[in-house]
């Protein structure tokens, strides 16, 4: 290990010259995407213009096809810095919104499918009636069900933090549930004898050996997890009359034609999403500690 | 020889079952069947003024009891293969069974669930409805999407196959997209390619093109070191390394991707149809008829759209197993 470059050589200067590519493609995508608007809407009314007055104004409209990245950034700023934190206009009172039924839904759906894990791998009728459904859904698009869950605990009074939360938590129920199993058994053969000759009970084992050794399958079943219940919580946000959240924001910026708020609220949401998997990996790191080969 | 007598090592193919069969299970089959179809007829259909009396309601828990004793008795059967299939597809057959029984004899109001029978019904008499739904959105979207993200994805990782700086700049950024909720990207290719099929295919694209390229750059470097050496002392070219090593031991992990990128691309169209689609496509049949309170409708287009990604995977499936079938993965099947 101690012959391997500094990090920033092996990763950051490849990861930063990419980066940098991007972003001069995205101004390049800029300039060229809202050529036309430009031309149409402010250049050509005002007589002759420059190449130089092209590419300044193409980068500076007031509704772009595509905003050039300074001018998310510059959304993004003023919406955070110029707005108090509880108000509809900052977005982070938005991404706090969603992360909020986000983060209920995972803890929930991570409970559901670690105890429906540990159910299947105790009985057998669960294993081989339910657990093969369980993993087919894995193939079917399960969030095409999130307007029915909206609808139904709509009519039942449910309004708010619960339909949102409800659909990331069956979101991430899935894989957890998927991961879990495999997980649950990983114990060698070798193991689960020796807690036998030990006279462990059934609850034993499954604390201190099938439980421990499930860990490392059930934290990138989190990443995902937690990664599909944000896409479910912006779903869920969009038909419920557009008040608060990442999906509504993205909503209400499609409908008023608000190029520079969507990216902002896709910006966000990125950022959301990277933040919550970053705090995740971090539990991990934290929980499986002790567990680095020495 | 010795382990043929053994209870826990069965042959494949046992030639006297005891446990498959014992006597009178095709009675006990037929009365089971008779008995919860007279059950489902005595039930009132729902709207009468009369709610179901008490008894009904106990020999529905009854057949419940029933029930659950017959998969778990069919669950502990052997390890014959086809036994798990089996006790699956009998708990599925009695989950659809309850549904519908309690459907009918709670009452519930169609708003909140319909029962299996209105799907069916749905499926049957909207069926133009819905094959249009699905020619807008599967075989226009998806398809396109799917096939030009993991074709872009490929190529893109083929070709930064020799540049390993690049690889090292682009696949940390590219596997933090899976931590990214790409479909919000929906209203904008919406504004972009309008409402038509292009601006669902473009989402797709988006969100296939990533697992591709990942699987792709892992899967060329799969091929054994064995293997690759070998080919260097033929002399071999770059080209025909690649041609003939390490492509096809990638398969494996491109199939992956494209299993992937299957659910993936009907998860992007669908819900960047609830963005804004024109007037037909599953999602927005989805939307709008949730909207409307037609839950038979809705949960019908849903039916299609699971149908549509199981079938999907599994035509992937037997493509892999043709393709790379020398793979241990598939050879132990």
């Amino acid at each position: 290990m101690k012959h391997t470059p500094p990090i920033w050589r092996q990763q950051a200067l490849p990861v930063a010259t990419v980066l940098l590519a991007a972003l001069l493609l995205w101004y390049a995508g800029a300039v060229g995407l809202n050529t036309a608007g430009a031309i149409e809407r402010v250049l050509a009314p005002n007589g002759p213009y420059s190449r130089a007055d092209l590419i300044s104004t193409t980068l500076n409209m007031q509704r772009p096809v595509l905003p050039a990245p300074h001018q998310v950034a510059m959304d993004l700023y003023t919406s955070l810095a110029d707005w108090p934190l509880d108000s509809p206009r900052n977005l982070l009172y938005h991404a706090a919104v969603t992360a909020q039924s986000t983060l209920v839904g995972f803890v929930l759906g991570t409970l559901l499918g670690v105890v429906l894990a540990a159910a299947i791998v105790h009985s057998r009728t669960l294993d081989r009636a339910l657990l093969p459904w369980i993993v087919a859904s894995q193939t079917v698009p399960v969030l095409a069900i999130a307007p029915i869950v909206l609808v139904i605990l709509g009519s039942l009074g449910f309004s708010g933090i619960a339909p949102k939360a409800t659909i990331a938590m069956y979101l991430c129920f899935f894989p957890v549930t998927v991961a879990m199993v495999q997980g649950l058994r990983a114990p060698q053969r070798i193991e689960t004898e020796l807690l036998h000759t030990y006279a462990a009970s059934r609850w034993q084992a499954f604390w201190l050996l099938r439980l421990p050794s499930a860990l490392p399958f059930l934290f990138p079943a989190l990443r995902v997890a937690v990664a599909a219940g944000l896409v479910g919580a912006m779903v869920a946000e969009l038909p419920t009359g557009a008040q608060a959240g990442l999906g509504a924001r993205l909503l209400t910026g499609s409908y008023y034609g608000n190029t520079v708020g969507i990216w902002s609220a896709l910006v966000l949401s990125a950022l959301l999403g990277l933040g919550l998997t970053a705090a995740v990996a971090g539990v991990e790191r934290l929980v499986l500690r002790r567990r680095r080969p020495a | 020889m010795s382990g043929s007598s053994k209870p826990t090592l069965t042959s494949t193919a046992p030639a006297k079952p005891p446990p498959l069969a014992p006597r009178g299970l095709p009675w006990l089959i037929a009365v089971t069947a008779l008995a919860a179809a007279a059950l489902l007829r005595a039930v009132p259909t729902p709207g009468a003024d009369n709610p179901a009396p008490t008894i009904l309601l106990l020999c529905a828990v009854a057949m419940l009891v029933v029930a659950g004793f017959g998969v778990q008795r069919v669950a502990a059967l052997g390890s014959h293969p086809a036994f798990g299939p089996l006790s699956a597809a009998l708990f599925g057959g009695w989950v659809l069974y309850f549904w519908q029984l309690g459907i009918t004899l709670f009452d519930v109001p169609r708003v909140l669930l319909p029962a299996p029978s209105v799907i069916g019904q749905m499926l049957l008499e909207r069926w133009d409805t819905l094959a249009a739904d699905f020619v807008q959105t599967v075989g226009k979207a998806v398809l396109i999407g799917w096939a030009l993200g993991s074709l872009l994805g490929f190529c893109v990782g083929v070709a930064i196959d020799r540049a390993p700086f690049l690889q090292r700049g682009l696949l940390p950024l590219a596997n933090l997209t899976s931590t990214v909720p790409l479909v919000a990207v929906a209203p904008i290719m919406v504004m972009w390619f309008g409402f038509e099929w292009p601006s669902k295919a473009a989402v797709v694209v988006l969100m296939t093109f990533f697992p591709m390229l990942i699987n792709t750059l892992a899967g060329l470097q799969a091929a054994g070191v064995l293997e690759r050496e070998l080919m260097h002392s033929y002399a071999a070219s770059y080209r025909r390394t690649l041609l003939h090593l390490r492509l096809p031991a990638a398969m494996p992990f491109v199939f992956g991707a494209l299993k992937i990128n299957a659910t993936l691309a009907l998860i992007g169209a669908i819900v960047a149809e609830f963005f804004g689609s024109p007037t037909v496509g599953l999602g927005f049949r989805i939307s709008t008829e949730a909207a409307r309170m037609n839950m038979g409708l809705v949960w019908a287009a849903i039916v299609v759209a699971a149908v549509t990604g199981s079938l999907a995977y599994a035509l992937l499936v037997a493509l892999e197993r043709r393709v790379a079938f020398w793979h241990p993965s598939v050879r132990h099947r």
